[in-house]
């Protein structure tokens, strides 16, 4: 029905008043109109452009859960297992509330793993993007430090080994070792000091440090765009207005697109979440279900499977070099896994970004960097043998093969040229 | 008022303002300074309210064990005996000190080289005061984990030619009766030992000794 400015009705006439009201006191409508309503995506985006909305649903659910969860939890070490058992079976919906978030953390680094794949696969890091590449990988680091907090809370013997033996990890650092252990726990172990100062952190700092890193995140990506999974650039290709010809704005249609894949993926999540809240034990551990013991190390230490890839690749670590201890460089591939990919926008001199152009050289090295990650996320929860430390030896060097190769294989193989506009299939 | 005085020396407003700019370089570089100098002594309060607390030190004080009823070939613990930490006590067969004495090639330290893993009274083949009481902090110099006891001279999955002594289930590293760690294992050091003096024949104070007293 088309309207004239007078036959609006009294409601509309209204709001728009208000609108004005508020657009003169604060920019209202010009933040809508630069984030949602006028900010154009590419119209060919797919399944992988789902995820870092995904990521901010659950991270709504990790923060509503997490705030619920604190109501009941008791940071003690007397109270802390206990009030975990009480969630479980005395608070209205507390087993539920537990299991969104402890599910939901699981969850959150599958979508983050596959956002980054995306990232790899389509060369997301690339020129102009390389801010928004390190911004994620700040929100990266923060997400698995959110993680290992978090995990300690619930007190159980796994918990607290785990964090026994992650902490021993920067004693292995010469010199300030020792000292920065005992910082770090505020105790001679770990103890409820040490829990006290992990929930603080868990559920004020880390959370605070994640909010304001994904604003920044969305601010970098709203600057620059997005790419599209072909390489093509729709910002080439406007009308006389100024709109990108291959662009459909987030509202109302990208949007759309993601409240769908939002549903199907609860789907999936509540799936887990009622009938695999455990799922086998690997989203809650089996040696978690007994108190924190801190004379009894469980028989077998695991991280959570999200870890497990930088455990594997930490124990591959097994000769000293220069004087130094073994545990040591474990410490340096660890932290050199995690923090490789940074350098990414640098390493990758493909004249083009998407892996649909790139070579084949490329895409066996993404493949087989892929499978290295998978291989060595198995290895992480096997226990140590000399067989299983011999193939995380090898699978680590294939992990950093694809990183330290890059430059040059990037460059000697034959790419195709991207296309001009925006490709659907 | 005139607008004039406003602006230095009396110029008229509508001249340009000439920026003395070494005098703003200074000063910003001054302000920055004294800003920094201020950041760093403001964070030094929480920096340092990390460090263990006072309650947290003086729950590491000494304790003090019976140990007249432990058997040749037992291990009393682990306890939470030193710092809260767990302890091992072990008293040791004639026949395993005489093993202890021997020198063994399979072990990465048999000397006791680390001067941080024991006190200088603990320098010797069996790492502890008298030969046949071993006392050793409960936590494998790898990560942390605490190994198992196995007290038997018999072969063991981990060992077809075990002369008894601890293993860690987390990473695979061993240690003899006298906590000395073998060679080609994960852990880097011989298990520590805790300053501790016998107050009697059968009691003995762990976490002091004559020189921490
Ligand atoms: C809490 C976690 C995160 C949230 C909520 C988040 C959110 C988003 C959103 C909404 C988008 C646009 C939609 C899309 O392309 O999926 C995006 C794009 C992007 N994100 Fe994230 N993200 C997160 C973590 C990360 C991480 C860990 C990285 C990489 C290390 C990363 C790198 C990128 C890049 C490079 C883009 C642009 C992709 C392109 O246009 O090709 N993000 N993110």
């Amino acid at each position: 029905m088309e309207q004239t400015q007078q036959a609006k009705g009294a409601i509309p006439r209204l709001w728009g008043g208000l609108v004005d009201w508020a657009d003169a006191r604060f920019p209202a409508t010009e933040t809508w109109d630069y984030h949602l309503a006028k900010y154009y995506a590419p119209k060919n985006h797919n399944f992988w452009y789902l995820m870092g909305w995904l990521a901010m649903v659950i991270l709504a659910n990790q923060l509503i859960t997490g705030i619920w969860l604190t109501m009941s939890y008791v940071p003690s070490d007397e109270g802390a297992f206990a009030s975990v058992e009480y969630i479980m079976r005395d608070v209205e919906f507390g087993w539920l509330l537990r299991y969104l978030h402890s599910t939901g953390a699981s969850a959150f680094f599958v979508i983050v793993y596959l956002h980054m794949f995306r990232g790899l696969m389509y060369g997301s890091y690339r020129k102009p993007r390389e801010l928004l590449w390190l911004i994620g990988m700040a929100i990266f680091v923060a997400l698995m430090a959110e993680g290992f907090f978090g995990y300690l809370l619930p007190w159980g013997n796994m918990s607290y080994w785990a964090a026994q033996v992650i902490i021993s990890l920067f004693g292995a650092i010469p010199y300030i070792g020792p000292d920065l252990m005992e910082w770090i726990r505020g105790d001679f172990l770990v103890s409820e000091i040490t829990l006290n100062r992990f929930f603080a952190l868990h559920v004020v700092a880390l959370p605070l440090v994640l909010v304001g890193l994904v604003f920044v995140h969305l601010v970098a990506l709203h600057h620059v765009g997005s790419t599209a999974p072909d390489g093509a650039d729709i910002k080439k290709h406007k009308d006389a207005t100024g709109k990108p010809l291959d662009g459909i704005p987030f509202w109302p249609y990208t949007v759309t697109h993601d409240v769908h894949a939002t549903v199907v993926f609860l789907f999936i999540f509540c799936a887990a979440v009622f009938y695999a809240p455990e799922m086998g034990g690997y989203f809650l551990e089996k040696p978690n279900f007994e108190m924190a013991n801190p004379l009894k190390t469980p028989e077998h230490i695991v991280p959570v499977w999200y870890y497990t890839p930088f455990y594997a690749m930490l124990r591959a670590a097994t000769y000293p070099l220069f004087g130094v201890p073994a545990k040591f460089w474990g410490l340096v591939v660890m932290a050199g896994a995690i923090a490789i990919p940074a350098l990414l926008p640098w390493l990758d001199r493909s004249p083009v970004a998407s892996i649909r152009s790139k070579g084949l050289a490329s895409k066996w090295m993404l493949g087989l960097f892929v499978v290295s990650f998978v291989i060595l996320g198995y290895l992480g929860i096997t226990p140590p043998s000399p067989v299983a430390t011999a193939a995380a030896q090898v699978f680590t060097v294939l992990y950093f093969a694809y990183f330290v190769l890059m430059p040059w294989y990037t460059r000697v193989e034959k790419t195709k040229p991207p296309p001009e506009r925006v490709t659907t299939r | 008022m005139s607008t004039e005085s406003a602006v230095g020396g009396g110029t008229p407003s509508t001249a340009p303002n000439p920026v003395n700019r070494e005098r703003r370089y200074f000063l910003i570089g001054a302000t920055a300074t004294v800003g920094g100098v201020g950041a760093v002594g403001a964070a030094i309060p929480f920096v340092q309210s990390w460090m263990p607390s006072a309650k947290a030190r003086a729950a590491g004080a000494p304790v003090t064990l019976d140990i007249g009823k432990l058997r040749p070939g037992e291990m009393l613990g682990p306890i939470p005996a030193w710092r809260g930490k767990p302890v091992f006590v072990v008293r040791r067969s004639d026949e395993t000190v005489a093993h202890l004495e021997q020198a063994d090639p399979n072990l990465a330290d048999p000397d006791s080289s680390n001067p941080e893993m024991q006190p200088e009274y603990a320098r010797n083949p069996w790492r502890s005061r008298r030969p046949e009481i071993g006392i050793y902090l409960g936590l494998c110099t790898h990560l942390g984990c605490s190994p198992k006891f196995y007290g038997a001279v018999q072969p063991e999955s981990f060992d077809a030619n075990w002369q008894g002594g601890f293993f860690c289930p987390c990473h695979g590293s061993r240690f003899d009766l006298a906590g000395r760690v073998v060679k080609a294992v994960p852990a880097p050091d011989n298990l520590e030992v805790p300053p501790y003096r016998f107050a009697s024949e059968n009691t003995v104070v762990i976490g002091e000794d004559e020189e921490t007293a």
